[in-house]
């Protein structure tokens, strides 16, 4: 690859994707050096289907780096519908030649339509046959969002179309998926430079997710956690509680149950997330979140609690029990912090609030 | 007599097929396809109200954020409650960060390589270190010979027409614009939680409490943002527009437009006090009459669709429907997803000319202005029906982004001086009914949009969604009269049928 790029900006790629995969620092050099390494700029193909650019759109608020500087110095991104200059004929040229070409990765975005397949075609051609053709000849796939991954918001009970995810029109052992409604920007950017620089899928999970960023719950490193913990519950919107960002987990929140990165990478430039504008978590990279989850303001049945080790108690008990009754509360808090060493630093701020 | 076909066209949201006839190098006839169907209108029934605003935002992930305000403002009509003041400046303050975040990402993402011919920036002279190190970036491009997303592009088209100084001054900003149309994203974070598909709109209010640090951050980042549309976007608009004046000749369209209006005036909630007002303007004439969405009616003669799904209902009615019913590809019978949706039996243009027209005539703050001012730029002082064409649309679209950043001003000053004076009503408690009807109008960046629920045992009966494209994309109607977009192609001079860049400028204006 012809490093053009700003070497500040092409060392920040390199050192972001090095945190996202959990490798040290010293990884840096050897990814810089992968990527330089490449004869040429790694050829992508990026299918657009049953969606609405979302994902796309959450692709392009990458930031480490920007987006004009991984499609013009990075990868080479050979057909994309939002973004490419040509458009029919020439498109279709385009996709042709990449496909000849040989050595792409596929980065699919949005649903295949089963049901009815001409719900979704380009070119006269429908989802399925276009998926097929194209990743048959490619190096990998990579799914971005819940629709790609699993058929998303289209696949919704009753499913009129009969969408469906790419792992199961070309089968599961085939594709990497990277789900999210969107998919997160520094996900994707990761999983693509983690293929590029070990030839091959990052260790996934049952559901084919990279485990790098899918293998905590948001629960586990939610900012708000402490107040979870601690029986600090929002209970009604635009309350003190919330101005004090307490726990949303009465409010419905999904986090105790959704595998997702979110609480770590932040969106649109770590300025905020979902949590952190006070609504809960809707669980959206999980595999059926949309049917799963429904009910998004129920709270969550059975989330175990601290303090109340081996025993599926729920929070809505605990939370209101400590919230009502400050004594009985800060005690249970207390033995709960004591056990596992851990808390102390809220400890003082549990007896303040909670009164 | 020829017929081209482009499929896909594409640079927009979602997948479009345009087919027209052409005749002596000029379109003749033109059919709008789009060929995506996924059913939200189906698979909304039966779920709970509360979750229905954030699945309705996955209709579009380039507006989402007006999908999810007009969804919710039409679940607050059936639960009966009023959000507070806090909580329409932050709906507000959220809108216009997406709509001068979308604008950005059209006029240059989607649009400008209709207009700057990329491979002619290379033979420019450099006039500052900026623009040199902009061209030896792309030279080093070219070079590689991997031309990706830019291969096979118009480059050297005989309807390109700017100098290459201008085409290199214009690809500098097009890379300059994927940063900026990032940064209004995260504005919108501020107190969305993330773009695409924010999350702190329910019925009622908000959920998210602002400091006054957050709104102040928010300030900081719409002012780089708003200051690339003053000194950048607008006057790259003008530019290419005096040097493509003739696009003032082409894509008149119907003739036809309505707003249902967006940014609510938080005192009086009245959508013809919007800073884009609601209005209608029929058959060219330049005059704004009112418009309710109880006037939306939808067919279906020319779409995939079952004959109940038409029949001249308006959506919010009881026995609205969208049922799918594939036949075959065929522009003279069934050939698109969308249906034929009319006020008053006529095809009507939605978007920024349609905002920018009904705001003028209705000399909505500023509009008249700004306006004006570009009209005098363009040598059309005292013209403005000039505007409904393609050049109409494509210039209208920098000067909305111009008036909703005065807008901005006014209610972030409104928001500071709340919180500081601790009025702090973020949201109003609400339940969902076990019954209630309601309709939220509102508009995207591409165009009116209106979502019309039912609620029946607490739970969601019907939902129809008027989204722009259902407007602009609209098929023939019964009688034969075209759609905006299929109107707006007639005339349409197109020099090379291999490469029909000209049919794409009109397409395009339409920001589909």
């Amino acid at each position: 690859m012809q490093l053009d790029i700003n070497r500040r900006d092409f060392l920040k790629l390199c050192g972001g994707t090095a945190a996202m995969l959990g490798l040290s620092q010293a990884w840096v050099p050897q990814i810089a050096r992968a990527l330089e390494q490449a004869a040429e700029r790694p050829p992508v193909i990026w299918l657009a289907f049953q969606g609405c650019s979302g994902c796309l759109e959450s692709f392009a608020k990458a930031d480490y780096p920007d987006v004009a500087t991984i499609v013009l110095e990075v990868i080479s991104l050979d057909y994309v519908d939002v973004l490419m200059a040509p458009s029919g004929t020439r498109a279709e040229k385009s996709l042709d030649d990449a496909v000849a070409a040989g050595g792409y990765i596929t980065i699919v975005e949005g649903a295949i339509a089963t049901g009815i397949p001409e719900a979704m075609t380009i070119a006269g051609r429908t989802s399925e046959e276009i998926v097929k053709e194209v990743t048959a000849g490619g190096a990998a796939t990579v799914c971005v969002g819940t629709c790609a991954s699993y058929g998303g918001v289209q696949a919704m009970n009753p499913n009129p179309t009969g969408a469906k995810g790419v792992g199961e029109i070309i089968g599961d052992e085939k594709v990497i998926n990277v789900p999210g409604c969107p998919a997160n920007p520094d996900t994707m950017v990761s999983t693509i430079v983690s293929y590029l620089l070990f030839g091959k899928a990052p260790e996934l999970d049952s559901r084919r997710r990279p485990t790098f960023a899918f293998s905590h719950k948001v629960h586990d490193n939610c900012q708000r956690r402490a107040h979870f913990d601690a029986g600090r519950y929002v209970e009604v919107f635009g309350s003190e509680e919330e101005a004090k960002g307490f726990c949303l987990y009465k409010m419905g929140c999904k986090g105790p149950e959704t595998h997702s990165p979110c609480p770590l990478t932040l969106w649109n430039s770590k300025q905020n997330w979902c949590v952190g504008s006070g609504n809960g978590c809707i669980g959206c990279m999980e595999p059926d979140f949309w049917d799963e989850f429904a009910g998004f303001y129920d709270t969550l049945p059975n989330v175990p609690v601290p303090g109340f080790i081996g025993v599926k108690t729920s929070a809505d008990y605990v939370g209101s029990t400590l919230v009502t009754a400050t004594v009985a509360g800060v005690g249970i808090h207390a033995i709960a912090s004591a056990a596992k060493g851990r808390y102390k630093e809220e400890d003082d701020a549990s007896e303040g609030s909670d009164d | 007599m020829a017929r081209v076909v482009v499929d896909p066209v594409t640079r927009l949201e979602g997948h479009l097929r345009i087919e027209v006839e052409v005749d002596n190098g000029v379109v003749k006839d033109a059919w709008a396809t789009t060929t995506l169907f996924r059913g939200f209108e189906i698979f909304m029934k039966d779920r709970d109200p509360r979750d229905v605003w954030h699945i309705a935002q996955r209709i579009c992930g380039v507006c989402p954020t007006s999908h999810g305000i007009a969804a919710t403002m039409g679940l607050e009509e059936s639960f009966g409650v009023t959000p507070p003041d806090n909580a329409v400046l932050i709906r507000n303050l959220m809108e216009v960060a997406q709509y001068q975040h979308s604008h950005i990402l059209w006029f240059y993402a989607l649009n400008a390589f209709d207009y700057v011919d990329v491979v002619s920036a290379l033979s420019a002279k450099a006039n500052t270190p900026a623009l040199k190190a902009v061209q030896e970036r792309l030279q080093a491009y070219v070079d590689s010979g991997q031309l990706g997303f830019l291969a096979n592009g118009y480059w050297g088209h005989p309807a390109m027409k700017l100098s290459p100084e201008v085409n290199l001054e214009l690809s500098a900003h097009y890379l300059q614009s994927l940063d900026i149309q990032a940064k209004a994203a995260r504005a919108l974070a501020v107190f969305g939680g993330k773009f695409p598909f924010h999350m702190s709109t329910p019925p009622g209010g908000v959920t998210v409490i602002p400091t006054i640090q957050d709104v102040l951050n928010y300030e900081s980042i719409m002012k780089e943002v708003n200051d690339f549309v003053k000194n950048v976007m607008v006057p790259d608009t003008l530019a290419a527009g005096a040097a493509y004046i003739e696009l003032a000749d082409i894509g008149a369209g119907v003739g036809n437009f309505f707003t249902w209006g967006v940014m609510e005036d938080v005192a009086s909630r009245d959508p013809y006090k919007r800073a884009l007002p609601r209005g209608a303007i029929f058959d060219g004439k330049l005059a704004v009459e009112k418009v309710s969405p109880e006037d939306a009616v939808e067919y279906v003669p020319h779409s995939w669709y079952t004959a109940e799904s038409g029949e001249g209902k308006n959506p919010g009615a009881a026995d609205a429907t969208t049922e799918p019913q594939y036949t075959e590809m065929n522009v003279d019978d069934k050939y698109t997803w969308t249906k034929t949706t009319q006020i008053k039996d006529r095809q009507m243009e939605v978007g920024t000319l349609a905002r920018m027209l009904t705001a003028y005539l209705s000399d909505a703050p500023g509009a008249k202005k700004i306006v004006d001012d570009a009209l005098a730029a363009l040598g059309a002082a005292g013209k403005p029906e000039i505007l409904v064409s393609a050049l109409g649309r494509l210039a209208t679209k920098p000067l909305e982004s111009a008036l909703i950043a005065e807008k901005m001003e006014a209610d972030l000053a409104m928001l500071k001086e709340n919180i500081v004076a601790g009025k702090g009503e973020w949201f109003t408690p609400n339940e969902v009914p076990e019954s209630g009807k309601g309709v939220g109008a509102w508009d995207a960046p591409r165009g009116s949009l209106a979502h019309f629920n039912r609620i029946e045992d607490s739970k969601i009966a019907s939902y129809q969604a008027t989204p722009a494209s259902n407007w602009n994309f609209s098929a023939r109607d019964g009688s034969g009269t075209r759609g905006p977009c299929e109107e707006a192609l007639i005339g349409t001079p197109v020099a090379d049928p291999e490469a029909p860049l000209e049919i794409l400028r009109v397409v395009h204006t339409f920001d589909p």
